[in-house]
């Protein structure tokens, strides 16, 4: 087997999935330059929203994608109300204050959907239900699941969505030139809060879908699950540059692919002394590289495509 | 004729130092309007004042017979829109693409109807491109329609600011020192332009640091010295008034 391919095949699986991340972190970041740390919490939402739909579908019989796609269609709205509701209460009051209260709020809404979480689903790791088929292809000397293909095509396509809503509508437009000037582009017209507001929608429906995805690829979910993976996906996108769409979703393969090379290798690499069970470090040793490095991240040119 | 914008005794306090009192002037529609006055006499407050950045602490605009209200982008779909004494564009955008922006208070697409794309959304941008287009033209830089804003030249930024301005359809267009910086033919130019605008039927505010410019162009000018307002009326009448003169008038020709 090809250590290196099927490392970059599962590596550009997960990277996928912290892109999708990464962009709700680099889009709420370009527009109000916050960094929005309940966002892990909103994926986590979205995966147990998602579970529970599908076990009780999965209990009545029902299996293959379409039941993940209907647990979707719950996640999602779920996930968008969720944000909304964040960005209403915890965020806008404090539009006006020093940037150390809403980054403090964000962290207090994170702590408090942890626990609120735990109260609905428990504190126990609730596994996914066995609905998916196991069909594997083989590529070049490496093997791929319909699970991963599917992954890496629901996110190629939200992120292409995106990217079209972004820089080819009138929304996409209003999200621009608020990032860039939020005063400006509210004396041209463009009621700005609505706007922030339509942002953490995106943002909170991208997460959703990553949840649902995370769950079904790991088959495995919890209250915290959010944490990591939110610290991960924010990695991605300062590691992308943050601000930047490009960015986050260049930010977030190459997390994936980096972190599952080092994980194949590092047991290799160490003679067993460091196994793979240290591929989180890579993640983190990244973003020390990144800021020392290259503060502004790799996209992370002023200006550029910023929303 | 009813003015379009009346202010009434407008008034901005920053911590106990008064930027302005008791303002008042009424802007009759279709004119062109001039409001000088030194450096720091307030001209820019008021502007911020009636495009909703600042709160009034006295007084109030009424703008088209009933009080302006608060939030920029309320006041900007009133028909209200502004320039800036800096540039403001949004830099990394096309020139196309500022002037669009400015067409967002007068369309309707949202988040649905950009992902779901029915043929109506589509027809509405459209219409928007063209419509921004048209609007590069009438100020003259069509030819850099698709150029990023920042990289275009001072003379061609001030204009794109006016078209961006007019593409949110005001009845009111505020400038804000549009001849700054510029020399002598670009100011010719800009004075053909306005009268061009004010052609179209929108009422013009000018604030101007350029004398002749205002002198020369506007149909009643006001005078702001110290926050207050110390002359209002033609250009003929108020270059002869004497506080006018010592204010400001006066300070320039013995210079």
């Amino acid at each position: 087997m090809d250590i290196f391919l099927q490392q970059v095949i599962n590596g550009l699986v997960q990277g996928s999935i912290y892109a999708l991340v990464a962009l709700g972190y680099t889009m709420v970041y370009g527009i109000i330059e916050l960094v929005n740390f309940a966002h892990g919490e909103v994926v986590m939402v979205g995966a147990l929203v998602s579970l529970s739909v599908i076990e009780r579908l999965a209990a009545r019989g029902y299996s293959g994608w379409t039941v993940i796609v209907i647990g979707l269609l719950l996640a999602v709205p779920a996930c968008i109300a969720l944000g909304l509701g964040i960005e209403r209460v915890a965020y806008r009051p404090l539009r006006k204050a020093p940037r150390l209260a809403p980054l403090i709020s964000a962290i207090g809404v994170s702590i408090a959907l942890q626990q609120l979480a735990a109260l609905i689903w428990g504190r126990n790791y609730l596994h996914y239900p066995d609905i998916l088929p196991k069909t594997q292809y083989a590529i070049g000397g490496a093997v791929i699941s319909e699970v991963q293909v599917v992954i890496l095509i629901a996110a190629a396509v939200l992120m292409a969505g995106l990217w079209i809503l972004v820089q080819r509508t009138r929304l996409g437009r209003a999200m621009r030139a608020s990032a860039q000037n939020p005063a400006v582009a509210g004396l041209m017209g463009v009621d700005v809060n609505r706007i922030i507001a339509t942002t953490f929608a995106v943002g909170s429906g991208l997460a959703a879908v990553a949840g649902a995805l995370v769950g079904a690829y790991y088959n495995v979910g919890n209250h915290t699950m959010g944490f990591l993976l939110g610290l991960k996906a924010f990695t991605a996108a300062v590691l992308g540059g943050i601000g930047s769409l490009g960015g986050a979703m260049l930010g977030g393969l190459l997390l994936g692919v980096i972190e599952n090379l080092g994980a194949g290798y590092m047991g290799k690499l160490t003679d067993g002394a460091v196994g793979s069970n240290y591929s989180d470090v890579f993640a983190f040793l990244m973003l020390v590289l990144v800021l020392v490095l290259r503060p502004s991240g790799l996209l992370g040119e002023r200006g550029i495509e910023k929303v | 004729m009813t003015p379009l914008l009346r202010a009434l005794g407008v008034g901005k306090r920053f911590g106990g130092l008064a930027a302005l009192s008791e303002v008042r002037f009424d802007i009759p529609e279709g004119s062109i309007y001039g409001l000088i006055g030194p450096n720091g006499a307030g001209k820019t407050t008021l502007f911020n004042l009636l495009t909703g950045i600042y709160t009034p602490d006295e007084g109030h605009f009424e703008f088209g017979g009933a009080p302006l209200p608060g939030k920029p982008h309320d006041v900007c779909a009133r028909g209200i829109a502004r320039t800036f004494q800096n540039i403001r564009l949004f830099g990394s955008m096309t020139a196309l693409e500022n002037v669009m922006v400015g067409r967002h208070v007068r369309t309707r697409a949202g988040l649905f109807g950009a992902i779901f794309h029915p043929a109506g959304e589509r027809d509405e941008e459209a219409a928007i491109r063209a419509r921004a287009l048209e609007l590069l033209d009438f100020v003259g830089i069509a030819h850099r329609a698709d150029q990023v804003s920042r990289q275009l030249s001072y003379g061609d930024q001030r204009r794109l600011e006016i078209a961006r301005a007019l593409a949110t359809e005001p009845r009111l267009l505020a400038l804000d020192e549009p001849a700054a910086g510029m020399n002598a033919t670009e100011t010719a130019t800009l004075g053909t332009l306005l009268q061009k605008i004010r052609a179209t039927g929108v009422t013009v505010l000018l604030i101007e640091h350029d004398v002749k410019l205002v002198m020369g162009m506007c149909d009643r000018v006001a005078v702001l010295e110290y926050g207050r307002l110390i002359a209002e009326g033609p250009p003929e009448q108020v270059q002869r008034d004497p506080r006018v003169i010592e204010a400001y008038l006066g300070a320039e020709t013995t210079a």
